[in-house]
This record gives C-alpha cells, sequence and structure tokens, in this order.
C-alpha cells in the first residue's frame, strides 16, 4: 500500500500519484443533524487497528477520490474502488 | 601476518596493475581486487582506528560487513567518508585515507582510551558528567563531540549526478551465488522476466570463492558458463553492482545501482549511482550465509579475520593474509579453509577446534598440520600487527607463533530483507542462528539464506524455488539440474557464544568496541532485553549495524541469562541493508530542480519591463519593476503604487487559481462550497467569494463569476489553487455525487491582467470593441468581449486595489502580445507595470486581506465578513461548526488597521500587541500584526492586525511590541481600511 | 545507587561488577492508587513526577513491551520551546525549564545538549511568520534572535546559499533547544521512578478496563487484573485502541513518521536546522551520525515502519537544504506511530469517565514534551485539577471550538 496502488481507473500506480483524504467511513451529517453528530464527523476517529476504509486522491492521474480498504497494521490493500460510485451506492 | 600475492590462484587480472595510494603511500593492485584485498596483498595491515577505545585494526570481513576497514575515498567535493575497503572496487587512481586517528593512524594519541577502558564501561556517561551542572554543555560534551564520528563529511556541493528509475519483473533474484544463478537460470528459461541483483561488482557470490568442482568446471568457470547463458536471456536484467537496501509494501524493493564509483573520473553523461525501484511479482532472497566471528581475548587484533574471509582473499583475489595462519574453529568448516590455504603453499601453524569431541578429518593437505582439540584461544599479541596467540586447553596454557588468525563461529544465514517488514527472525535449534521467518508468498528465501549451506543444495534450492513461482505465475514449468558438485564444505559446528578465559578485551561489536564484559555489565544493571542491551551498549548500532555482532550478542546474553538465545530473540532489521547516499536516495530532485518552476504565460512581458521576480510557491511572480534610478525595491514599489492610484498601473494576476465550473447543478454546488450566497448569482456578474472549512475556519477566498445559468468561472487564491481543486472534488465526488457538476482547472490557459487606477477604462476601452462604459459594464460586471482584431476575451469589473479595475483574461499564447498593446494603449495615460509588492501595499491600504490574514485560524467574523455569511442557506461547508461557542466568542481576535501615532515610527508584520503599560506576557498578549507596509499614499506606515475584541477598540491606542527587534511603537486602532474608506473610486 | 564521577572510579577499579540494576522488575500488586498505561517517557515520567511531587505512594507503570520501547526511542531527539499559540507556548517552555534541570533532578546523564534550533524561512510570508512566533515566545519570556542571510551563510556555510530553488532567507534562532539522548531519558524516568517506590511492570499488556458503576476500578492485563484507583492513559500510538476498551471516542489517528540516521560522521553540523520549505530536521548526535526525519507517510497505520517514497521525499529535502548531504551515507531508518490530533497539539485531560485521565495527541512534539508530560499529568491525576501550563490542552476543545492549530490547518490530521 505504501508503495504500489491499483486505480480502478488507471491501473498500478506509484503511491506518488496519490494523497489521502482520511477515513472513509465517516458520513457527512444532515445539516439539522445533532451538534454531537456533527462533532463527530469533523473530530472523531475511529482510528482502528487491522481493516480501514480511507479515501485517497489519485491526485497526478484521474483525480478520482477512491475507496482504499486495507489493513493498518499489514498494510495489506483488500480492494480500491471509485469513491463517488460507493457515495451514490449508500454504501459507505 | 604478511600478507602477500599468491602466485597463481585467484580471479584478479594479473595483467592490469592499478596504482593507488592509502593514507598517501603508493600501492599498486590488480583489476578485480578490492581495496581490502589490494592492501592486504601489499602487507598493508593496520587499516583503521576503532569508534571508542582507538585501537589498531584490520580486516575483519571481505564483504558488506566489515566493521573495522572503514576509510575515506576521494578527495575535494568527491569525498566518500566511512567506504568499506572490502566492497570499494579498485581503480587505477584511487586515494583512500584512514580515519579517527591523530596525528596519524600508526600513532594515534586517541588510543589513550584503551588505557581509561575501565573507566568508559557501557553507559559509562549516563552516570556521570552531571556535577557541576553547567560543564557539561561547557566542558564535558564538546569533549565527548570531538570525539565522535569516524569520518569526515566535506559537506560541499555534489559534482556528480544522480537517477532514479523504475523497473517491473517477475522475479527478482537477490543474490548470484549458487541458489541465486540456478534460481535465475531456471526462471529465466521459463520465459520469466526476471531481474538478477548483485551487489558485488562481479557476478557470482560464493562461487567466486569456492575451490571445489561443479561438474567438470570449477566454481567460478560454472558460474561463467550460468551467466554467459543468461546472459544470451533477454528477458534476464543481470544487475552487478546493485545492493537491494529495502524490501517495502506491495514487493517493491528499493536497490542502488552504482553505476560509476569504481571509476576514477565519472562520465558526466552517467549518474555515479542510480537508485531503482524494482516491483517484482515474486522474489527469492539468495543472499547467503556469513560468517561468524569468535568472542575471545584480543580477537580484534590486526591479523584476525574470519575464516571465510581469509578463503575468499587466496581463493577469490589470489592473496595470502599470512605465512603462518592459525584457524581458530568450532565447526568443520574451518578445516577446510585451512585445506584451501595449505593447497595454495601457505603455511597452516594450527588449527584450534573449541570442540573437544571434533572428528577427526584426515585431509591430504593438512596431514602436518597441529589440530588442538577442545582449545580456545584467550589471548593475541603483536602490537598493531598478530604475531603469536595464546590458546588454552585443560588448564594448560600454550603461545603459538602466527600471522594471522581465522575464526570461524558458525553461520547466520543473511535475512536482513526479510525481517525489514514486521516478521521477527525464528530461532533454529539445528542450525544455532536466526533464520527468516516465513513472510508470504511475495518473498521466499532460498539456498544458504534460508540455511541450506552445501553448495548442490544452494543449487537444487534455487531450481526448484524458481520453478514453483514459474509454475505459480503461469509459465511452463522447465527443470534445470545443476551438475554434480565435488568435494562440498561440511558446515556443521557446536555454537560457541563467548571463549572463556579471556586475557584481553573480547570484542563483540568491533567497531563501537564493546565487549562481552559490557554485556554482562547491561544485564547486571537491568538492561538484559536485547534491544535494551543494544542501546545501552552500542552493540550493533555501528555501520555494520550488528552483521556480525547481532547473533553473538543474542547468544552471550542468552548464555549470561541462561535461557535460549529463541528467548533472547535479535535487535530489529531495518532499512537500509547497507549504507544508501543521501544522494541517490535524492535523485535528479536537489538544486534548482528541488521543485518544479511555474511561470506565468506573461513572463516574458514582464522580463521586458524589467521585472524582478520572486517565489511564490511553485511560482516565479513579478515583485516589482525598477526603473532607472530606482536603488532599492521601496523605491519602484511607491512610484507603482502612486501610479495605479492617480494613472493606471498592469498587474499580471495569471498565477490565481482558475477553474471552469459547468453543469445543472452548479449553482446549487458552488452554493454549499462557499459561506456565502452563489446561487442567484446573475449571469454576466461577479461576486466575491469565501470558502469556508468544515471546522468553520476560513479555507479560502476569491470570485465567481457566471457566464451562464450553467456556467461558472471561479479563481482561487494562488497558494491554494491546487488545495482548492482537490476539496472541490472531494465535494462533488464523495459528498454530493448526485449533483449534476463538472469543472476543470484552466489556470495555465488563461493569461489574466488587472488594469487598475483611474485611467484603467481610457486604456481598456482603447483595446475592447464592446461598450465597457460604467452604465454597460459597472462594477462586478464578467463578460465575454472582443478585442480589437478579433481575439474573445474575458473581462470582469473587479478590484484588488479599490481604483477603478479591470481583469482581463485572454488564452495564454496570446497574453504577453496583449500585455504589450495594453501598455503601449496606456502609454498616453502614464501606465506602469506593477509587481506583488505594490499590489499588496494597494490592497492594504484598503483593507483588503490575503492569506497573510487567512492563517487557518480566522473565521469570517474574525476578519471583518461575518454578516457574509449566509444564515439562509440550508447547509454550507463549514456552517455548522462555525457556530461553537469557542469560535464566537466575543474576545477573539478580530480585524483592525493600526496608525502609528508618531508618523515616522514603522510597524512590521509579526509584531504582537500590547495595551500601553501592560507587562509583556503570553496572558497581556492582545494579538498581532498579520500585514504591514508604507503607504505612500498617506506617507507613513500603515497594517491589519488581529486584536481581541478589536472591532470594540478603535481610537484605543496600543503598543506594537516587536521584541526581535527590540522595538515598541504606539499605534492607534481604526477601521482597516485606509485610502478612500467610503469606496468612491471603484465603482466610477 | 547513587550515579557520579565518584562511583563511575570506584566501581571501575573493582571491574565494574559493583553495578547494581537501574530498576526493579516486581511482581504486579492486586492494587495500585494509580497505574499509568504506557512504560516510555510520558507514562514513566507521569510516574516520576505523581510519586516525587506529589507524594502518590502506590504507583505502577504498565508497559507491554519493554520500557521505552515506544517512540521515546525512536524520534530525533529535539527538545524546543519555539511555537506559535497560547495554548502550547507556556507548556513547552514549561517542558524545556524540566529539561535543563534533569539530569541533576534524575541523577542520570540524559545528554541534554542545548546547541540551538535554527527554523530556516525562505520567503516574505515565511518571514513575517517567523516573527510572529519569535514574538510569541518572547511574550512568554522566552529568548528567539532572527538571524539574517548573511549571518547564516557564516555559520552554517554548508547550507545551499548558491543554487537554491527557494533562497535561504533568515533564520529563527533559538538558542536554548537542542537534543537530548532519546533513550537514557526513558531511562532516567525509570530508574527515578524506580527509587521512588513505582513498580515498572514490562511485557504487561492491557487488554481491558473495568468498570463498576461507572467508574474505572482496575484493568485486565496479559498478568491478570490489576485494580487501580485511578488510570492514566498514557499510550501514545495507540491510544485509540486503549481508549476503546473505555468506550473512549477519540480525535485522533494513528500516522507512522520515519526518522533516520546516517553513518557516524566528525562533527560537521552544530545546530539543529529545520528546512522553510519543506518539514525537514536535522541534528548531529554525539556520536556523530546525521539524526533528522521529515514528514509522516500521511495514511493511518499502526506499523512502525514506512514506505520508500517518503524515504526519498525526505533526502529530497535534505539534499535541497544541504547539498553536501548528497554523499553522505543513510545507515538505518525506522518509523513510529504517532497519535496525529485533529489540531496538532496534544492532549492531557480527564475524561468523561470517573479516574480515568488522558494523555496523547503528541503528533510530532512527544519526545521535547516528555517532562512537562509528565509533571502536568501527574499534576492532574494528583489534584484532580489541571496544571496552569497544561490549561489549553483538554479534550473537550474541539467540541467547544479552542483548537490549538499551529499550522492552521484544520482538522485533518495528516496536514499537521
Amino acid at each position: 500500500m505504501a508503495s504500489l496502488i491499483h486505480c480502478p481507473h488507471c491501473g498500478i500506480r506509484p503511491k506518488e500519484e496519490f494523497t489521502v483524504r482520511g477515513d472513509a467511513s465517516l458520513v457527512r451529517p444532515e445539516p439539522d443533524a445533532s451538534d454531537e453528530a456533527w462533532h463527530e464527523y469533523v473530530h472523531i476517529r475511529a482510528n482502528p487497528r487491522g481493516r480501514t476504509r480511507e479515501h485517497w486522491q489519485h491526485l497526478y492521474g484521474c483525480r478520482r477520490f477512491l475507496v482504499v480498504e486495507r489493513d493498518t497494521v499489514t498494510h495489506e490493500v483488500y480492494s480500491v474502488t471509485d469513491g463517488a460510485a460507493a457515495a451514490r451506492g449508500g454504501s459507505r | 601476518m604478511t600478507g602477500y600475492r599468491l602466485p597463481n590462484s585467484g580471479l584478479v587480472d594479473r595483467a592490469a596493475t592499478l596504482e593507488f595510494r592509502f593514507d598517501g603511500k603508493r600501492f599498486t593492485g590488480h583489476a578485480g581486487d578490492t581495496l581490502a584485498s589490494a592492501l592486504l596483498a601489499n602487507d598493508q595491515l593496520l587499516l583503521a582506528r576503532s569508534f571508542k577505545y582507538h585501537r589498531p585494526r584490520g580486516l575483519v570481513t571481505a564483504g558488506v560487513s566489515e566493521p573495522n576497514a572503514l576509510m575515506t575515498i576521494g578527495s575535494g567535493a568527491r569525498t566518500d567518508a566511512n567506504t568499506r575497503a572490502t566492497v570499494a572496487e579498485l581503480y587505477a587512481g584511487l586515494e583512500a585515507r584512514s580515519q579517527n586517528n591523530w596525528p596519524s593512524l600508526k600513532h594515534d594519541v586517541g588510543a589513550l582510551n584503551n588505557l581509561l577502558s575501565p573507566f568508559l564501561s557501557a553507559g559509562f556517561y549516563y552516570k556521570t558528567f552531571m556535577w557541576p551542572a553547567a560543564f557539561w554543555e561547557k566542558l564535558y560534551e564538546p569533549l565527548i563531540r570531538r570525539a565522535a564520528g569516524l569520518g569526515r563529511a566535506v559537506l560541499e556541493s555534489d559534482p556528480e549526478s544522480y537517477e532514479k528509475c523504475w523497473t517491473h519483473c517477475d522475479l527478482l533474484i537477490v543474490g548470484s551465488g549458487p541458489a541465486g544463478l540456478s534460481a535465475a537460470l531456471t526462471a529465466g528459461r521459463a520465459g520469466l522476466r526476471v531481474v538478477l541483483a548483485e551487489q558485488d561488482f562481479r557476478l557470482g557470490g560464493a562461487l567466486l570463492s569456492e575451490t571445489t568442482t561443479i561438474g567438470e568446471q570449477t566454481a567460478p568457470a560454472f558460474a561463467e558458463t550460468v551467466l554467459s547463458e543468461l546472459g544470451t536471456l533477454p528477458n534476464v536484467t543481470l544487475m552487478p553492482r546493485t545492493t537491494v537496501f529495502g524490501w517495502y509494501d506491495d514487493n517493491v524493493f528499493g536497490a542502488v545501482e552504482r553505476v560509476q564509483k569504481h571509476v576514477a573520473q565519472p562520465l558526466a553523461k552517467l549518474p555515479v549511482e542510480r537508485l531503482w525501484r524494482i516491483a517484482a511479482k515474486r522474489a527469492l532472497l539468495a543472499t547467503g550465509a556469513e560468517e561468524r566471528p569468535l568472542v575471545f581475548g584480543g580477537n580484534d587484533r590486526p591479523g584476525v579475520m574470519t575464516a571465510s574471509a581469509i578463503g575468499t582473499y587466496a581463493n577469490r583475489f589470489g592473496v595470502a593474509a599470512g605465512k603462518s595462519v592459525a584457524i581458530f574453529t568450532n565447526g568443520n568448516a574451518g578445516y577446510r579453509t585451512a585445506e584451501d590455504l595449505a593447497r595454495q603453499g601457505v603455511g597452516i601453524t594450527a588449527i584450534i577446534d573449541t570442540r573437544a569431541d571434533a572428528p577427526s578429518r584426515s585431509a591430504e593437505a593438512l596431514k602436518d598440520v597441529r589440530i588442538i582439540k577442545g582449545a580456545g584461544i584467550i589471548d593475541t599479541m603483536g602490537g598493531q600487527r598478530l604475531n603469536k596467540l595464546v590458546f588454552e586447553r585443560s588448564g594448560y596454557e600454550e603461545v603459538i607463533a602466527c600471522d594471522a588468525i581465522g575464526m570461524s563461529g558458525g553461520f547466520n544465514p543473511v535475512i536482513h530483507l526479510a525481517c525489514q517488514r514486521g516478521a521477527r527472525p525464528v530461532w533454529s535449534v539445528e542450525l544455532d542462528t536466526f533464520v527468516a521467518p516465513d513472510v508470504g508468498g511475495g518473498l521466499s528465501i532460498v539456498g544458504a539464506a534460508a540455511g541450506r549451506y552445501s553448495l548442490s543444495a544452494c543449487l537444487a534450492d534455487g531450481a526448484e524455488k524458481a520453478a514453483t513461482i514459474a509454475a505459480d505465475l503461469g509459465f511452463a514449468a522447465t527443470s534445470y539440474e545443476a551438475p554434480a558438485v565435488g568435494e562440498e564444505v561440511d558446515p556443521s559446528f557446536t555454537a560457541l557464544w563467548y571463549v572463556p578465559g579471556a586475557k584481553s578485551k573480547a570484542f563483540v561489536d568491533f567497531q563501537n568496541d564493546v565487549q562481552a564484559r559490557d554485556l554482562g555489565l547491561a544485564l547486571r544493571e537491568g538492561f538484559g532485553h536485547v534491544e535494551h542491551a543494544k542501546r545501552y551498549t552500542t552493540n550493533g548500532m555501528a555501520t555494520d549495524q550488528g552483521k556480525l555482532s547481532g547473533v553473538n550478542a543474542a547468544g552471550i546474553l542468552a548464555g549470561m541469562r541462561g535461557v535460549s538465545p529463541a528467548e533472547v530473540g535479535i535487535t530489529t532489521f531495518r532499512p537500509f541493508y547497507t549504507p544508501v547516499s543521501f544522494g541517490a536516495l535524492a535523485g535528479t530532485a536537489r538544486d534548482m530542480h528541488a521543485a518544479p518552476k511555474r511561470v506565468s504565460p506573461l513572463h516574458g512581458w514582464a522580463e521586458r519591463n524589467g521585472a524582478v521576480f520572486v517565489e511564490a510557491g511553485l511560482w516565479y511572480r513579478s515583485s516589482w519593476f525598477p526603473r532607472e534610478g530606482e536603488k532599492t525595491w521601496r523605491q519602484a514599489t511607491d512610484r507603482e503604487v502612486l501610479n495605479v492610484r492617480e494613472n493606471v498601473g498592469l498587474c499580471d494576476v495569471s498565477t490565481l487559481g482558475k477553474i471552469e465550473v459547468f453543469g445543472s447543478d452548479a449553482a446549487e454546488f458552488l452554493n454549499r462550497l462557499y459561506c456565502n450566497p452563489m446561487a442567484k448569482l446573475p449571469i454576466g456578474k461577479a461576486r466575491y467569494g469565501l470558502m469556508l472549512r468544515e471546522d468553520g475556519i476560513v479555507y479560502d477566498d476569491g470570485t465567481v463569476s457566471r457566464f451562464g445559468e450553467n456556467h461558472f468561472f471561479v479563481t482561487t487564491t494562488t497558494g491554494l489553487a491546487a488545495g482548492v481543486l482537490s476539496h472541490m472534488e472531494y465535494c462533488a465526488q464523495i459528498l454530493w455525487p448526485e449533483l449534476d457538476v463538472r469543472f476543470t482547472s484552466v489556470t495555465d490557459q488563461w493569461a489574466q491582467m488587472s488594469i487598475a487606477g483611474p485611467k484603467a477604462r481610457d486604456v481598456v476601452q482603447a483595446l475592447v470593441e464592446d461598450d465597457i462604459s460604467n452604465k454597460a459594464f459597472p462594477y462586478l460586471s464578467a463578460g465575454v468581449v472582443t478585442l480589437k482584431g478579433g481575439l474573445k476575451a474575458r473581462l470582469f469589473r473587479i478590484s484588488f486595489s479599490g481604483e477603478l479595475a479591470f481583469e482581463l483574461a485572454v488564452p495564454a499564447s496570446f497574453g504577453e502580445s496583449v500585455a504589450d498593446a495594453v501598455m503601449e494603449a496606456g502609454r498616453a495615460h502614464g501606465i506602469c507595470a506593477y509587481g506583488l509588492e505594490a499590489l499588496n501595499v494597494l490592497r492594504l491600504e484598503k483593507g483588503y486581506v490575503t492569506h497573510a490574514e487567512f492563517d487557518g485560524r480566522v473565521t469570517p467574523d474574525d476578519a471583518g465578513f461575518g454578516r457574509m455569511v449566509s444564515a439562509q442557506k440550508l447547509d454550507f461547508i463549514g456552517k455548522r461548526l462555525s457556530t461553537r461557542y469557542g469560535l464566537t466568542a466575543a474576545d477573539r481576535m478580530q480585524m483592525v488597521g493600526l496608525k502609528p501615532v508618531e508618523k515616522d515610527k514603522t510597524i512590521r508584520a509579526g509584531a504582537h500587541l500590547l495595551k500601553e503599560g501592560a507587562k509583556p506576557s503570553t496572558i497581556n498578549d492582545q494579538g498581532y500584526v498579520s500585514s504591514a507596509s508604507f503607504s505612500p499614499v498617506l506617507d507613513h506606515d500603515i497594517a491589519l492586525a488581529f486584536l481581541k475584541s478589536g472591532r470594540e477598540r478603535y481610537g484605543e491606542r496600543i503598543v506594537v511590541w516587536d521584541r526581535l527587534k527590540n522595538e515598541e511603537t504606539v499605534a492607534e486602532v481604526c477601521e482597516p481600511v485606509f485610502v478612500d474608506t467610503q469606496s468612491t473610486k471603484l465603482k466610477v | 545507587m547513587r550515579y557520579s564521577a565518584f562511583a563511575l572510579v570506584k566501581q571501575a577499579l573493582q571491574g565494574n561488577r559493583g553495578w547494581t540494576p537501574a530498576w526493579r522488575e516486581p511482581q504486579p500488586k492486586p492494587h495500585y492508587d494509580v497505574i499509568i498505561v504506557g512504560g516510555g517517557g510520558h507514562g514513566l515520567a507521569t510516574a516520576y513526577y505523581l510519586a516525587k511531587e506529589f507524594g502518590v505512594k502506590n504507583i505502577a507503570v504498565l508497559e507491554k513491551g519493554y520500557l521505552g520501547s515506544g517512540n521515546v526511542g525512536r524520534n530525533t531527539t529535539i527538545v524546543r520551546s519555539n511555537y506559535l499559540l497560547p495554548g502550547n507556548e507556556p507548556f513547552y517552555e514549561f517542558s524545556l525549564k524540566l529539561w535543563e534541570g534533569l539530569e541533576q533532578d534524575l541523577n542520570y546523564n540524559v545528554m541534554l545538549s542545548q546547541r540551538g534550533i535554527i527554523n530556516l524561512f525562505h520567503n516574505d510570508a515565511d518571514r513575517d511568520a517567523h516573527i510572529r512566533r519569535g514574538n510569541a515566545m518572547w511574550m512568554e519570556g522566552v529568548p528567539a534572535e532572527m538571524l539574517d542571510r548573511e549571518t547564516l551563510k557564516k555559520m552554517m556555510p554548508f547550507l545551499n546559499f548558491d543554487h537554491a530553488r527557494f533562497p535561504i532567507m533568515g533564520g529563527l534562532l533559538q538558542k536554548r533547544a537542542g537534543t537530548a539522548r532519546h533513550d537514557a531519558v526513558a531511562w532516567g524516568f525509570a530508574r527515578g521512578a524506580d527509587r521512588h517506590g513505582v513498580d515498572l511492570i514490562q511485557h504487561c499488556e492491557v487488554t481491558g478496563i473495568r468498570r463498576e458503576n461507572g467508574v474505572v476500578v482496575g484493568v485486565e492485563t496479559s498478568r491478570g487484573f490489576i485494580g487501580c484507583g485511578k488510570l492514566g492513559l498514557a499510550a501514545a500510538g495507540n491510544t485509540s485502541v486503549v481508549g476503546q476498551m473505555a468506550g473512549l471516542k477519540l480525535p485522533i489517528e494513528s500516522h507512522v513518521l520515519q526518522a533516520f540516521v546516517t553513518e557516524g560522521l566528525k562533527p560537521c553540523i552544530d545546530h539543529v536546522i529545520t528546512y522553510g520549505a519543506g518539514h525537514f530536521y536535522i541534528s548531529q548526535s554525539d556520536k556523530g551520525g546525521l539524526v533528522f526525519g521529515a514528514e509522516i507517510d500521511g495514511f493511518s497505520s499502526y506499523a512502525q515502519r514506512g514506505g520508500l517514497a517518503t524515504v526519498e521525499h525526505v533526502m529530497e529535502e535534505g539534499v535541497t537544504m544541504i547539498p553536501g548531504l548528497s554523499r553522505v551515507r543513510v545507515l538505518r531508518s525506522w518509523g513510529g506511530v504517532m497519535d496525529m490530533s485533529m489540531d496538532g497539539s496534544p492532549i492531557i485531560s480527564r475524561t468523561d469517565i470517573d479516574n480515568l485521565y488522558l494523555n496523547c495527541g503528541w503528533c510530532y512534539g512527544g519526545f521535547k514534551a516528555t517532562p512537562a508530560s509528565g509533571f502536568c499529568f501527574a499534576h492532574l491525576i494528583a489534584k484532580g485539577e489541571t496544571h496552569p501550563a497544561a490549561r489549553f490542552l483538554r479534550l473537550d476543545r474541539f467540541e467547544r471550538g479552542y483548537p490549538i492549530d499551529e499550522h492552521g490547518a484544520g482538522p485533518q490530521p495528516n496536514l499537521h
């Protein structure tokens, strides 16, 4: 994961082409959600030791935000999918 | 010891004699020598001084693990410190110097430390130098520091070049010994893309030092045969002089190729080193095994080496380490070295075997050699040159004359790479050493590195594992069977971590002078964990990173603790396998190539107008345009400012981020993106826009213009152009994928110039077909116009100076000619080019903000934009968290203006604010100056500042406190606008 | 056993056989008044000050590995107090003052070396930001100096003055900043704590936090249940994992930060120097190695290792700042797992759970904070109230809108 990322649009590309945005499991609350929900969305992270889902952007490539599902200890990557597709599908 | 060149043996090219120098003295060697082998052949035994005690040292190894023979090679800016002589390829004209000694290698004052060694035990410095307190930094530490390090870095600009490459392969093989070669041949014949990397300058690994036969051939000849076939396979890449230093995620390996480190005058067209990132589907670690030194009294005297090093010098380089060599062994391999030497006519004084029950050997070559079983060396003699050893057997001591000792303490597989990614080495009871753990399918360990020490096992293992990999990757299997191997080395041994009875220092880590007793002290003081022991004694922290000392230290600690080495473990292996230069890892990114260079489409125009440029992020922007007679930037800037205020000026604003936004939801998208309303922005209008982060803090500002129902154009600040685009992409793709919006950066597509000043309309109208009168094209208009001559351009009536101003955007390639035309049209109106400095003064006089104000901690309200934030909008980025208590507290710092009470006083950005009479303290700190400059219009300094509850404090006198400059200026707090406070000039 | 030159001589003459263990290896007791989770620098310092300054008697430190096996032993050893914001500067200055007396206090030479730190800047905006920072330091009574390009050129001719893509304009100097021997800090605090009766329990992993009626009563460990009156978490890097055992929701992401050391060189770099057009920092240890680092790798990780891309980036910045590094060889790289907080600043705070206290979020700043972190955390645990130097470092500052955002980067941890 720290060397190569398999972009679903561009193929296997070096990590240098990507930037990391952060936790992909967060869902932006509705405007009328509670203060607590908003605080947690912006500030609180599950930060799991193990499997996680993270938004990476293929900045020097297709510029798509990707969901990288991977392990935070072994750095093994389980899947890389397009972020918008995941967001539309409500699978986050 | 007396090193000399053997008459017939070895692989060096005796026809090619190379001259070189060591410490100024002239020597010769042959092509194919290392610096070490050439020095040994010249009987130069004393090569270095150790780190702590400055003990005289010679070679211990013939390879990368060498802890002693580090030297400085080269001169001037081409100096390489700490180079291991054992891997430095000899070339004509090589200049080497010894290190860490004064005044000379032979007579080194630092050796006094050796006498003080009882006081310099492990970790002694933690226990003293504490009194008196001031003495540590004034006296003790400078003394310690003077003793630091081995070689001297010149720290001059490196005249040579470096580069980086990627390569991809099916199989990377690290190491070209028997296992590596048979694997390469198997995989190569099967059609895999193979990369074979070898750290040595000659491929063949252990085969080059091997004296047995393979089939009908000698081992080196066999290696040649295999290599010549590999050379014919287009799918096989042979990479000598290439060290694989790291194993990273996704089976990517880092390797450094020494392209021209072995030549006196590198060619300018080639790099001296090349970094390879090798993305390998599979990899084989065929890195062999390393012989362990034995830890006995006097084991560091020049002349004591590993037996395999003595073997390599004789067999590969044709150099005898001495005329009467003693072998000290705990296994059978030592006998083999003795046989090899004896066959080449080297005298063997004795074989001292620690095993009382050692099997008897009946090799013909050794029939006259004294073999002493159940004995151990306890001391050596001879000062800087070994001449005697003392061994002990059953309580009796005996002295033997000898000039070299080959120590053979068993074998450690070289598993460094396999353990760089978290997996711990595993103790093997059978092999009495640590072996690589199972690290998954990506990297397999093969041959001696996997504990299969015999040559035939290595050849078979390489072929077998390569065939498995070929099959896994879907290649049609081929098999390779190496010819039969002649007499094999018997690698069996009986581990002995410490030879008892030492009469002088017994070293575990040679370079750092760590003795067995230091490990004992560490254990006694509670530092018995292997990592504690390492850090406390520095064992394994020298340039060889414990390659020789690590397993011995684990064994010694285990012995002292009464547990198995398995329980002790071994310290963590981390990159780099061997040290790598900054240069190789940095590649071409240095000096002016440290970062890309961006220039505006108007760069040439600015140059022609005499601009002085300044770095702004990646950009070079025109900063001011000095005219004849102007000596300082201030003179030019003041003139430019006044000219814009009185006449008209042209400023290049092309570096602003520009983003074209389309889509039926574009308006909705921008409405959510900015904190102020955008949905109802009329077509043909521009509007200032403020973008927040989700935490309610200002992120960026710019303008939004609408060219059509579904077509917008937004600008960002220069600094955040890339960040804003990425942020917009995140919003569009992840937050609101349902919105129909598309956008793209057009920053580089448009040349954009601001024409500002009371006469701006006269100048622009002269170039534009369309009517741009105030009525037809009022303030904040945005539209497409036709330039005289027919070019379509975009025109915006926006101002960052407070003057009547137009921003004119034309396709980038037309930029310079349009700018020239503007200057021509403006000549009659007194136009001038103005730069970033004037732009900054102009905006400051009007209280307009930049990232000096929006520093990532400021809310819209802090900067006076509170009313812009839409209360009506249901949602926008940053809406909810912007209402947090701390972000709306009354005592927040708010943006104000400052004017010095005495007009000739200066104010500097970065100064802080204090109430008059208040004592400076963090609690009394009232705020800070964000921007300041001299206002040529007002003829005194002005500033923008953030002041606690600032907007309630207009009229108050405040101290501008610049302690760094030792200056205090009393200033009056005022509204943050200094010129044309009613904005009468903007809208005419 | 008291350490001194006298003791050293005496022991040397006896063959160094009389040295005693720096700390005991006690069996865990069933109950302690205070348990600190994490035997790194901060945990050990907390225990030391709890015992020495605040008179707490019955304390244990639980460490899952060996003492000092976390970030205290894998950093670039920099000590400084050159911060901008009022939430940080008083705290780090308090820490530096403790550093300055630490060796005598601990009777252990942590080799504090006040060589001075110079933060280079390369453009007007950076210069202004550094002036603001320097004046903020002076507000707290911390001396700082601005050095111009010419002065720097004389002091450090090896910097890139001739062919720099981002020319050096000047630097901000804090003379009292410097480095310390990182392992010695852990050992010194451990030995000091042990001398004050603290039980240091190694190889004891906390696996659960037991609560009764909502109140923390002890921890489950790999060596059984251990009861406690108060529980302090000082497990930076693993804060989220330990915090989760008590159901804490934390503003933390774990990230890997790599650091590097070169082969030993004769002294050539006197100061700690940081690059302003990037994030590179370098100093030379008393042993001769150049110790340096730059930014985190950028992805959340609990692996104590990073990627080659970051390695290369670090070296690029190094050679850009000091061209002569090009031929210097790098010996070793390592990685530490950082608690990256949402504003880049640390947390020393009570929690919503009674008897549970939190020390985390150290980002890049953990090592230099060690003494003050321990002192302030001990103060909080012992007295139940915040130490003045740490009064802004509260956990609830995010919710309340009081971030301490030194870099102005916002709540995205990998940007700090």
